[in-house]
């Protein structure tokens, strides 16, 4: 008869009891994971959860503003496009640069860079999360039009005009995109939610009024402005085509204006002390 | 197990911290203690990733932090209690902690338990808990994993007494389960209490490190009589060792005990105590290492 095993009991340190046997061996975390949970932490708090659901609520009064004021001859699904998007390039890149700078503004990065300690995969985790916002709420933006558009137009009693294209819509989603990532950009170069804000409403609001002048005043730069100013470049993808002059504009703009910026805040971000 | 050697960090011409060296081993609590701006959270930072080192290298189970597959799985980390969105509630905190590792949803509620929140604390946003409560909540994230070795910063702070007296029995039972425990103050009761090993350090450098016997053996013997002090005294003095009274009718000396109950013996002098120096002498000893370093300069 053999005794029974207890005799490495005293002889050591005894190692940790697993109690998380149910979790699994441990495995290194999919980026699909951090995409999720970073998902998950754009709608849990409640400015963020009413932030998200202001896209629908402001597409709604948007859709319901065109059928209440516009006259009958533009209850036309352009109107309605174009109404519901103009909320979204204000929204939006809030969005995209909160869910960077609550991080540092909230030192909630603490945590999360801890329990993912490589910054580039969080990042990363982010930009898609935040992509996938501007692509659901656009979706959703374009179906509270199309409603409106089939709503206003029996209102009105006119014939329900569908006269916006594939191309068309495409190219709204591409503009409010880009207008997402300059946030996003502007988050990870200034990672304070106050600042990033204010900066992204001086580079959407100040900015073109500057160049305008400039351009008014200065006729060297007037010639080249669409080589030189990311929202005036960015505007054209508004107007429902694109030249191939004008998709080389908003190549070159989108280079100096939110790829380089945004290749220096990376670097920054994933080298500063985390506090 | 957590290994630290020839750390340094350099912010411009200041070394906040300066060629540090020490390993936390398991089955024991090492408490990291020094004054305020000593270099204990940048050391405990570097150790987790969130702040690069300027020199030295650090590893957490015999591999760089960075190179732990699910670090919330096997260390628990808990830098700054108030460090969390204050418009989160403290169970989705847990939540979000839960999903990134991976683990069952069950473990957010066991932990919530075992933390002493309740229910309807757990649904409150944290920014209406006290600081104790953020405590819990910081306790209850690092320890989600079920990790092998546990980083707090100043974790006490906050906590009252019953909760104080939670979080020493929850460490003691944590280490002697043969986890790895590294916990930094700045006070020194909190910590000679808890820990078995002390690492001191001042001004980014260690002052002082070993298990908390053989420290407390430095801090020497506290010995009272109600007569013939000054004939002890003086033996300790002919025999080489310090020997200064304190009050209320005692001496503080550097022999050990025994030594001191021979020479009371020989000299004729009844002893009413004769102990270590411990608590008080730790502490003398404590300041007096870290003295430079202070604030207030040095302590008289």
């Amino acid at each position: 008869m053999s005794t029974t095993a207890v005799t490495t009991r005293e002889t050591s340190v005894p190692t940790r009891r697993v109690a998380l046997e149910a979790a699994g061996p441990i495995r290194a975390i999919p980026l699909s994971r951090v995409v999720g949970v970073e998902l998950r932490k754009m709608f849990d708090t409640r400015s963020g959860f009413w932030l998200m659901a202001s896209i629908a609520i402001t597409a709604t009064l948007a859709t319901v503003a065109v059928i209440v004021f516009a006259p009958d001859s533009d209850i036309t699904y352009t109107s309605f496009a174009g109404a519901v998007g103009f909320p979204m390039s204000v929204i939006l890149p809030v969005i995209a640069i909160l869910a960077v700078t609550s991080e540092y503004s909230q030192r909630s990065g603490l945590t999360t860079f801890t329990l993912v300690p490589h910054r580039g995969r969080v990042i990363t985790a982010k930009a898609i999360a935040v992509l996938t916002v501007a692509v659901f709420s656009m979706v959703l933006a374009m179906l509270i039009g199309v409603l409106g558009n089939i709503a206003g137009s029996a209102i009105a009693g006119v014939d329900t005009t569908w006269d916006s294209t594939a191309t068309e819509l495409l190219l709204i989603v591409l503009g409010n995109t880009l207008g997402m990532l300059v946030g996003f950009m502007l988050g990870v170069l200034i990672r304070n939610s106050a600042g990033a804000i204010v900066g992204y409403f001086v580079f959407s609001l100040v900015l073109p009024g500057l160049s305008e002048l400039l351009a008014a005043n200065a006729s060297w730069y007037a010639d080249r402005r669409e080589w030189l100013d990311f929202n005036y470049a960015q505007g054209s993808l508004f107007g429902g085509s694109m030249t191939g002059e004008q998709w080389a504009n908003l190549g070159v703009t989108s280079a100096v204006w939110l790829v380089l910026p945004l290749a220096i805040g990376l670097g920054t971000l994933m080298r500063s002390e985390v506090k | 197990m957590i290994a630290i050697e020839s750390l340094t960090r350099k912010y411009g011409g200041l070394n906040a911290v300066d060629n540090v060296s020490f390993t936390a081993e398991p089955g024991r609590v090492t408490g990291f203690l020094g004054p305020n701006g000593a270099g204990k959270s940048t050391t405990m930072r570097i150790l987790v990733g969130l702040t690069k080192a300027t020199e030295g290298r650090t590893t957490i189970l015999g591999r760089s932090y960075a190179d732990l597959p699910n670090p919330g799985r096997e260390v628990g980390v808990l830098l700054d209690a108030s460090a969390q969105h204050a418009g989160r509630t403290g169970r989705e905190i847990l939540t979000i902690a839960q999903r990134t590792m991976g683990l069952p949803s069950s473990r957010v509620a066991a932990m919530l338990e075992q933390v002493s929140l309740t229910s309807s604390e757990a649904d409150r946003r944290v920014r209406n808990y006290s600081l104790g409560m953020r405590q819990r909540l910081g306790i209850a994230t690092a320890l989600i994993g079920d990790p092998q070795v546990l980083i707090l910063d100043e974790p006490a702070n906050g906590l009252d007494p019953a909760g104080i007296r939670w979080m020493r029995d929850l460490l003691r039972g944590y280490a002697n389960d043969g986890g790895t425990v590294l916990l930094s103050s700045h006070l020194l009761h909190e910590i000679e209490v808890i820990a078995d090993d002390l690492v001191v350090i001042g001004r980014g450098r260690i002052v002082a490190s070993g298990t908390k016997a053989s420290l407390l053996q430095q801090a020497g013997t506290t010995v009272r009589a109600s007569s013939g002090l000054a004939d002890l005294e003086a033996a300790l003095r002919s025999n080489g060792f310090d020997a200064n009274p304190v009050p209320e009718g005692g001496l503080r000396t550097s022999a050990d005990p025994e030594l001191v109950g021979k020479l009371a013996l020989a000299v004729g002098v009844a002893l009413s105590e004769l102990r270590t120096a411990d608590g008080a002498g730790l502490e003398d000893m404590f300041l007096e290492l870290t003295a430079d370093t202070q604030r207030e300069g040095a302590v008289a």
